[in-house]
Formats: C-alpha cells, sequence, structure tokens
C-alpha cells in the first residue's frame, strides 16, 4: 500500500525549491508571536488557548493542510504529468495513499510541531493545554489531508475550495450558525483533545463518540472516493 | 528561382538568403501603447472570467454576488424600515468583507500571471513591442481595476439605494467619495501584494495558498495581538501593531482621514500623526510592489 519512489517524488513536489521555506514561514510567525505574547503578557492559560485556538489551529493548521493535501496531487494533474505516474504498473489507490501519508507528515510537521513549541513558550503545557491543542492539529492534519487530497483528484480549483472550506465555513459559519460546528473538522478534532486532555479551556460543540466516528468516516471515505476517482482520470485540456 | 542577384540587388531590405516571395505587412503599425491596452483589457475581462470557458466564469462571478447581496439586504432593510441611516458606513463594507475580497485577489492574481510563467509565454510578450515596464503595468492595472470594481459596486448599490430612501444627500455623497477613495487604495494595495507573491510561483495552486496566507494569517496574528495588547491596558502600542497587516493598514487610513470608526479592539484608532504613517505605508508598499515586479519580470522566462 505505500510505495518509496512516489513518496519520494511527492515529498520533493511539495518541500522542493524554496516551497519548504515559504511552508516554513508559518509555523515561524506562529512561535515568533508566541513568544512577543509571552514577553507581553507572561504565562496566561487563556491567552495560550484563545491564540493556539484561533491562530494555529483555526488558520495554520487548514492552511498548511490545503497547501499540502492539493499540493501532493493537484500540480500533476493539472501539467498533465500524472498519465507517467497512472501508466506505472502501481494500484491507484496505492498511489494516493502514499500521497496520503506525505501530506499527513508534511501538515504534522509543519502545523503540529510548531503548536506545541508555541504551546510550550505559552505557558510551559500549563493544563495540558499546549498537548491538547498539538493533539487536535495532529488528528485534524489527517482529516484535512485526506479531505484535500481527495478535492484535488475531484477539481481544479481544489485550492479555493479547500480555503473556502476551511475559512469560510467553519470560520465563519462556524461562529454563526451552531449547526455548521457538527459539521466541522476543527470541531471534531477540538473533541479528541478535550477528551485526551481534560480540562475546561479545551472545548468542543461534538461529542467524542460522534466527532471520532465522523473523523475516521471522512479520512476513510475520502481516500477511498479519491482512489476511485484517480482509476477514471480523465485529463481535462487547459481550462 | 535565381532572380535573387546578390551584386544587383540594392542595399537594404533585399539582404535577405531566401526570397520565396511572401508579401510583408505593410498595414498600419499600433504601436506599444495599443499593446499595451489590449493586454490590459485582457486581463481585466479574464479577471472576471469573460472570454474564458464557463468553468472559469464560475468563482469569479460567485463572489462578485456574494459581494453585492449583503448591500442588496441592507437597502431593502433601509427603504422598508424608512430608517435615517445605511445599518453600515460606505468605508466599513469592504473591512466586513474582507475575507470574499481576500479570496477573490487569492484566485485571480495567479490566473492573471502565474500560468503566463508556467506555459512560458512570457516571452512571446516580450517579443512584441511591449517592454517589461508595460507588461508589468497592465496586470497590475487590470488586477486594481478588477478589485475596484468588485469593491466598488456594492458601495454603488448602496449610494443608489440610500439615494431612493431619500436619505440626506450631502451626507450620503460624502459618504460615497470617502468610501471610494478607500476602496480604491485597497484595490491598488491588494493586488500588488497578490501579484508580487503569485508572480515569484508558477503553480497556480500554491499561489492562490500563499496569497490567502498573508492577507488571514497577518490579519489574524494582528489583531490577537491588538487584543491581548488592549486587555493589557498598553492601548498606545495598538495602532502601530495595525501595521502590519493589509487590512489593517486600509482599517486605519480610514479611520484616520477618511472618517470611519476604526474596527480595532477597544476603538483605538491610529492618531492624525500615525495615519500620517500609516498612508505613507501603504504608498511604499504599493511602489515596492510595482518596484518588485519589475524586478522579477527582468530576468523572468528570458
Amino acid at each position: 500500500m505505500y510505495d518509496p519512489t512516489v513518496a519520494r517524488l511527492t515529498y520533493r513536489a511539495l518541500l522542493g525549491r524554496r516551497r519548504a521555506l515559504i511552508l516554513g514561514a508559518l509555523p515561524l510567525l506562529l512561535i515568533v508571536i508566541s513568544v512577543i505574547v509571552r514577553a507581553l503578557v507572561g504565562a496566561d492559560d487563556q491567552t495560550a488557548s484563545d491564540l493556539l485556538g484561533g491562530l494555529a489551529l483555526a488558520t495554520m493548521v487548514p492552511i498548511i493542510g490545503v497547501i499540502a493535501g492539493t499540493g501532493a496531487i493537484g500540480p500533476e494533474i493539472d501539467d498533465g504529468s500524472v498519465v507517467y505516474l497512472l501508466s506505472k504498473p502501481i494500484k491507484r489507490p496505492t498511489i494516493i495513499f502514499t500521497k496520503l501519508i506525505v501530506a499527513v507528515a508534511v501538515t504534522m510537521v509543519f502545523s503540529a510541531l510548531p503548536t506545541l513549541v508555541a504551546g510550550l513558550i505559552l505557558n510551559g503545557n500549563g493544563q495540558q493545554i499546549a498537548v491538547a491543542y498539538t493533539v487536535a492539529a495532529l488528528v485534524s492534519s489527517i482529516a484535512y489531508a485526506a479531505l484535500f487530497l481527495l478535492l484535488g483528484t475531484v477539481s481544479r480549483h481544489a485550492v479555493v475550495f479547500g480555503l473556502v472550506y476551511a475559512l469560510v465555513w467553519e470560520a465563519l459559519f462556524g461562529s454563526l450558525v451552531s449547526g455548521a460546528r457538527t459539521l466541522s473538522v476543527q470541531q471534531w478534532s477540538l473533541a479528541v483533545a478535550h477528551k485526551v486532555a481534560g480540562g475546561d479551556l479545551v472545548t468542543s460543540d461534538v461529542g467524542i463518540v460522534t466527532a471520532t466516528v465522523l473523523l475516521i468516516a471522512v479520512t476513510v471515505l475520502a481516500t477511498w472516493y479519491a482512489g476511485q476517482k484517480l482509476r477514471t482520470l480523465t485529463l481535462a485540456g487547459e481550462e | 528561382m535565381a532572380a535573387e542577384h546578390p551584386v544587383a540587388t540594392p542595399a537594404g531590405d533585399q539582404t535577405r538568403i531566401h526570397n520565396i516571395g511572401y508579401r510583408a505587412y505593410d498595414g498600419p503599425r499600433l504601436g506599444r501603447s495599443y499593446a499595451t491596452r489590449s493586454l490590459y483589457s485582457q486581463s481585466l475581462r479574464g479577471a472576471y472570467g469573460l472570454g474564458r470557458s464557463v468553468k472559469s466564469k464560475v468563482l469569479p462571478m460567485l463572489l462578485f454576488v456574494v459581494m453585492c447581496v449583503p448591500a442588496l439586504i441592507m437597502v431593502a432593510v433601509a427603504v422598508a424600515t424608512k430608517a435615517n441611516d445605511l445599518p453600515v458606513d460606505y468605508t466599513r463594507y469592504a473591512i466586513i468583507m474582507q475575507s470574499v475580497i481576500c479570496l477573490y485577489v487569492a484566485s485571480q492574481a495567479p490566473q492573471s500571471v502565474s500560468r503566463d510563467l508556467r506555459f512560458k509565454t512570457v516571452p512571446l510578450y516580450f517579443s512584441r513591442p511591449i517592454e517589461t515596464a508595460d507588461y508589468v503595468r497592465a496586470k497590475y492595472a487590470a488586477l486594481a481595476s478588477a478589485m475596484f470594481i468588485l469593491t466598488a459596486a456594492p458601495l454603488l448599490v448602496l449610494y443608489v439605494g440610500a439615494l431612493l430612501a431619500k436619505l440626506d444627500f450631502t451626507d450620503q455623497t460624502k459618504g460615497f467619495a470617502q468610501g471610494l477613495v478607500s476602496v480604491a487604495l485597497l484595490s491598488l494595495l491588494f493586488a500588488g501584494i497578490g501579484l508580487v507573491i503569485a508572480a515569484v510561483t508558477p503553480r497556480r495552486g500554491f499561489g492562490i495558498a500563499a496569497v490567502i496566507a498573508v492577507f488571514t494569517i497577518s490579519y489574524g496574528a494582528v489583531t490577537t495581538l491588538q487584543a491581548i495588547a488592549d486587555a493589557q491596558g498598553s492601548t498606545s502600542a495598538i495602532p502601530w501593531m495595525g501595521l502590519f497587516s493589509p487590512v489593517t493598514l486600509i482599517d486605519g487610513v480610514q479611520t484616520a482621514f477618511l472618517g470611519a470608526t476604526p474596527s480595532l479592539p477597544g476603538g483605538h484608532g491610529p492618531s492624525n500623526g500615525q495615519g500620517v504613517v500609516y498612508v505613507l505605508v501603504v504608498l511604499g508598499l504599493i511602489a515596492a510592489s510595482y518596484g518588485l515586479m519589475m524586478r522579477r519580470y527582468k530576468k523572468v522566462g528570458l
């Protein structure tokens, strides 16, 4: 189910040349901000929770997820070079699964790791906040990567749709319509984090059972459907 | 076939190895400025998907509609309830709808320049009479105009609606003019930043994500820091933080000079002195993005 060559090529496509630097700029910014906040405020649990929840989990993880998830397959389909990959005797689901693993790994490294570091800087893991948000970032990395990888195989405008989901649906509708929060990767991962870390600062609107079931269902279904989609892929012309 | 005698031919355009009898073009040459204008109008049309496939019309048109619908609703409410004022200031509208504007610039800036880079059509442009400066100016002007249309259309809706609702004419006209100045600045600033980022990467998807990341992350970071500074009571630092994100920059400029109410936490807008700094930073950023694009296109693809 895992093909090292495909993985190597995907890593190079995602992190090659200067792209790793651009991807690294976001986590760096988060850490710089946490240092500034720590210097301004000192260790404060509420502030740490607001910053990690608002900036790291709500904005940074989805954006890195979009870049990694769609970037793992989108450009190849876009410029047509995916035919060289598809013409090799590798199963299409294997290709998707390998790319998913790479996308998950990249998202985790560039979003969950800095979340942990930022949490430690902000309040030294007081009330398990740093660990809780890191768990949330890890869990949501998997779901986001699977979801956006599927988008990458379905649409040529995957990045835009992914960003609309992450920023408009989860952030805007999620704060206005409470029902939208049930259908939000962010809330599901927060439920898991709440279960793992306990405490009152990390809360979710979704129950742990619902959240886990939905997370697994979305990840598995998205990966399966992306594999199916790749089996019947037609290369469209430009535009 | 041996009609060409090197000795017999006069100097000038006859000195060629083969003359296979093609007629030269002797119609009018429309020149550099015409080519630049064509590039401008094609890019502007392309920013709304006109002259492109149906699929690529969907997103810009959808964002345009999303921009205008709230204005229509507000106008309808104002007319129906016979209100004395519009529910939202002209200058405030773009700040509220910033996520739509960011999505538009993020989707259309790479569309405008990244594909020229990826399909290596840039050298073809420069083999025409246009030069680097013309290309950059045409693309920049086209995206800025497209964004101005996007941001000014809802203001026009609000203005017409306000006049239909028989609100005070001078008051509304003043507000409308202030709003137009503010969205013009916003269009130039956002288009510049978006194009610079998009011109760096030939990959469309990566460009979109990078532009969005710059706008939303900087806004999120700045507002978070401002909220914390507000809670800590260090209010003097709040206006200075606003310099680090495009949206808060525009907000600061219009608060200082265009009579807008600040959206900063606690209502700490910049003073007039700080407002001058805001304007200078905005103009500096616009000039810098123009300069950076010129530098990029001096070398790229050649």
